[in-house]
């Protein structure tokens, strides 16, 4: 089996969510790239499982973690994001400089 | 667990009288039991030292107790010494030094038993007499506490089985006698008296030690059983060193007993509490000596050892009891007077152990011990009252305190030697030994002609001491009364202990009536019969007649000079003998030679060697110390000016350095941030695809 196709769909991903979190200026924007980062992990983990015919499925068992606690992560960073916006009007990262001299 | 029973089984010598053997008992249980005797005061000293604030009459109550257990005891021995002999050593084994033993025991036999009844009974009725004399005193407790530990001192040196507890014992009586001589010590003179008394005591005690250490080492033992066994069996190395080592141990007991001329501390004991004075006059301490030379007897008696040494004995006795007793002639302190008496009957003591009377001596050390004590509490019960010490503020006092008055005279008396109290019977056992003695001094030639004049001297001293005291009475209690204020009788307390030690003045010498009573002789002797020494079996009727009829000479004569209805101012006057008065007032100039002689000589090179070590040296070192230690400072300033400041400023100023460098990248930008994290996480990829 080639997984080729499936590392260069997991690389395109990353590169775009590498790219959205340098590059956005917007919190919910930056935990929406790291989403798709972390989909393009999950993509390679199951590929590679898959090629390398793991009897114990590591890697499909691995990327449901990942899920998971992306899905718990998404949850606190949002909450963090909605208080920020809450008590500063703003979700730009560059303004949250408070603990700069 | 060292303590073992080195002989705790009786040592019971029979000896041989007139063919039968006749055996002592050991005495029972009451002698087994006798350790307590020793041990208790030493214990309730310590009890009243440390807690003695909090018992009732702040431990003088306790004090007092132990007092009555010890008479009780003392008793009980000696009434049943009466009956059989008792003869009881027992030991506990402490240490072992090379070949040498050291015990801690206790010796129960005749002279042991006559000293712890006295001890007991005289220091008794004292006791009670000071709950009353010493009332409102500020070292009440402190006073009780010294006070037991000196007749605990004393019980331990009396039965003592061996040199080294006896030494113990010896010192304990030092020490203690110390604290209580300086019981008024804010005044100077006390304390120097305090001193003058420890130091003397200790001069003569070098005397003991080398003594002690002699004796033992020639016969390889400090036990007395072993050195007088040597001496039974003619050992030629105690007879080699016979009389250097008798004469050591007796230099030792002439300290303590006030010999001549040890003598000069005795009278200015005087400074302690009146109590003190009668307890140390009477049964403790000065009898000491005695008590040793007594204990040693056997070692003096036997021509080949010791023998020698009698003659010194006999000669310092005599010298001491005929000095001695001049001078309390013309002293003024009441106390001073009974000083220098109780040094002339220490010297009559002394001599008489000299002269072989071994019972005489002590029989009259026994009923010395009685009328002393009555004649320091009724000194003590008249001063409380007037305030003085001195007779010049005292006279009429027999209207004021009757009591004191009659069982005074009645002291007085005992101790003029009178018939038929106690004093009698003793002082007369002492010049019939003297006169048997002229006969048969068992020495070496002359001794026969010594003993007579002692003999003759000794009855100069009777008529010296009935005169002294006679003169004490009549300027004491008859007259005018010449002080300030009321004095008035002292408290029962007070009174009743002079009751008893007057019945006992009066009744003690019947015990020992030549040819009608033995007990004391019996009592005494036993363990010694074979060497009892001389004892009048009969009453030597020219010695006792003349004996008393010149103590009722000098009585007279006191009584004539200085009694209250003849006024005779100029009859005194004139007996000032030009030459002699002033001798005696300054006592032979003996305290003055001494000060002048070896205290100054001695103390002013050593007071400028210190004054001179303590400006030169000590402040030398003091201020070199100073000076150093500012130089130290400065150097210490300097490193902590420039070496450790700098240090410290130049890491403040990296570290700022360091901080200002860094905090540029501190941007506080997130995604230059986001940025540096996949930079590094893809060089470390990199590393890990380069390297493998």
């Amino acid at each position: 089996m080639i997984v080729n196709q499936f590392l260069l769909i997991g690389a395109v991903l990353f590169s775009l969510g590498l790219y959205g979190v340098l590059v956005r200026r917007n919190a919910v924007l930056i935990l929406l790239s790291v989403e798709l980062m972390l989909a393009a992990v999950n993509i390679n983990l199951v590929a590679f499982s898959a090629a390398l015919q793991d009897e114990a499925a590591g890697g499909q068992v691995f990327a449901l973690f990942v899920i998971t606690v992306a899905a718990a992560e998404v949850g606190i960073g949002l909450a963090i994001v909605l208080l920020i916006f809450r008590n500063r009007h703003s979700a730009n990262v560059d303004e949250m400089d408070l603990m700069k001299l | 667990m060292n303590t073992l029973i080195a002989s705790a089984a009786p040592l019971i010598q029979a000896y041989v009288e007139e063919g039968e053997k006749v055996d002592f008992s050991d005495g029972g249980a009451l002698a087994a039991g006798a350790w307590l005797i020793p041990l208790v005061p030493m214990v309730v000293a310590f009890v009243i030292a440390l807690f003695g604030k909090y018992l009732p009459r702040k431990g003088g109550g306790l004090a007092v107790l132990t007092m009555g257990f010890l008479a009780a005891y003392g008793t009980l021995l000696f009434l049943a010494n009466l009956g059989t002999g008792i003869t009881y050593e027992g030991a506990v084994e402490i240490a072992q030094i090379g070949s040498m033993t050291v015990e801690w025991g206790w010796m129960v036999d005749g002279l042991s038993i006559m000293m712890y009844a006295v001890v007991g009974v005289v220091g008794f009725l004292v006791f009670v007499y000071a709950l009353g004399y010493m009332e409102g005193d500020v070292r009440y407790t402190a006073f009780f506490a010294s006070f037991i530990l000196f007749a605990g001192g004393m019980l331990v040196l009396v039965s003592a089985p061996n040199l080294i507890q006896l030494i113990v014992g010896w010192e304990l009586v030092g020490v203690s006698s110390y604290l209580l001589i300086g019981h008024y010590w804010e005044e100077h003179e006390n304390s120097s008296a305090a001193i003058k008394a420890f130091l003397v005591n200790k001069v003569a005690d070098v005397g003991l030690f080398v003594g002690a250490i002699v004796l033992a080492m020639s016969v390889g033992s400090f036990r007395f059983n072993d050195i007088l066994d040597a001496v039974a069996a003619h050992d030629t190395t105690l007879a080699a060193v016979g009389f250097w080592g008798g004469l050591a141990i007796f230099i030792g007991a002439m300290g303590k007993s006030g010999q001549f001329p040890f003598h000069v501390w005795l009278p200015d004991a005087m400074a302690g509490p009146t109590p003190v004075s009668a307890l140390m006059h009477a049964a403790t301490m000065v009898t000491a000596g005695i008590y040793l030379v007594g204990r040693m007897f056997p070692f003096y008696l036997d021509a080949e050892i010791g023998g020698q040494v009698r003659s010194v004995i006999i000669i310092i006795g005599a010298l001491t009891l005929f000095l001695t007793g001049l001078i309390a002639l013309v002293q003024n302190d009441i106390k001073r007077v009974l000083a220098y008496s109780t040094l002339s009957q220490l010297g009559y003591m002394m001599a008489a152990m000299g002269a072989g009377a071994y019972t005489a001596g002590l029989f009259h050390l026994f009923t010395h011990a009685f009328f002393k004590a009555l004649l320091f509490l009724g000194a003590g019960s008249v001063i409380h009252a007037v305030h003085s010490n001195n007779m010049s503020d005292m006279g009429g006092l027999r209207k004021y305190m009757p009591k004191t008055h009659w069982t005074f005279v009645i002291a007085s008396l005992a101790l003029a030697g009178i018939f038929p109290l106690s004093g009698f019977w003793s002082k007369d056992e002492i010049l019939a030994g003297f006169e048997e003695a002229s006969h048969a001094f068992p020495i070496a030639e002359g001794g026969g002609t010594l003993a007579t004049f002692v003999l003759v001297i000794a009855i100069g001293g009777a008529f010296v001491t009935a005169f002294y005291m006679a003169r004490a009475v009549a300027l004491t209690f008859y007259g005018e009364f010449k002080g300030h204020g009321e004095p008035h009788e002292s408290p029962n307390v007070m009174t009743y202990p002079l009751i008893g030690l007057a019945v006992f003045s009066v009744v003690v010498g019947w015990i020992n009536i030549p040819g009608l009573t033995e007990f004391f002789f019996e009592g005494i002797n036993a363990r010694f019969q074979a060497v009892a020494g001389l004892h009048a079996t009969s009453l030597n009727f020219v010695v006792a007649f003349i004996g008393l009829a010149v103590a009722l000479a000098g009585g007279y004569l006191g009584w004539r000079l200085f009694a209250p209805d003849k006024p005779t101012q100029q009859e005194r006057d004139t007996f000032r003998i030009p030459v002699l008065y002033p001798l005696l007032e300054h006592k032979y100039y003996i305290d003055d030679l001494y000060m002048d002689g070896i205290v100054r000589p001695i103390r002013g090179p050593i007071a400028r060697f210190a004054n001179w070590f303590n400006g030169s040296v000590l402040d030398f070192v003091v201020n070199g110390t100073g000076l150093l230690a500012a130089a130290a400072a400065k150097i210490v300033y300097g490193f902590d000016q420039k070496g450790l400041d700098a240090a410290i400023n130049a890491g403040a100023a990296s570290a700022g350095g360091a901080g200002g460098l860094l905090r540029n990248l501190q941007t506080g930008r997130v995604q230059q941030y986001a940025g540096g994290r996949f930079v590094g996480a893809l060089v470390i990829v990199a590393g890990f695809v380069i390297l493998g």
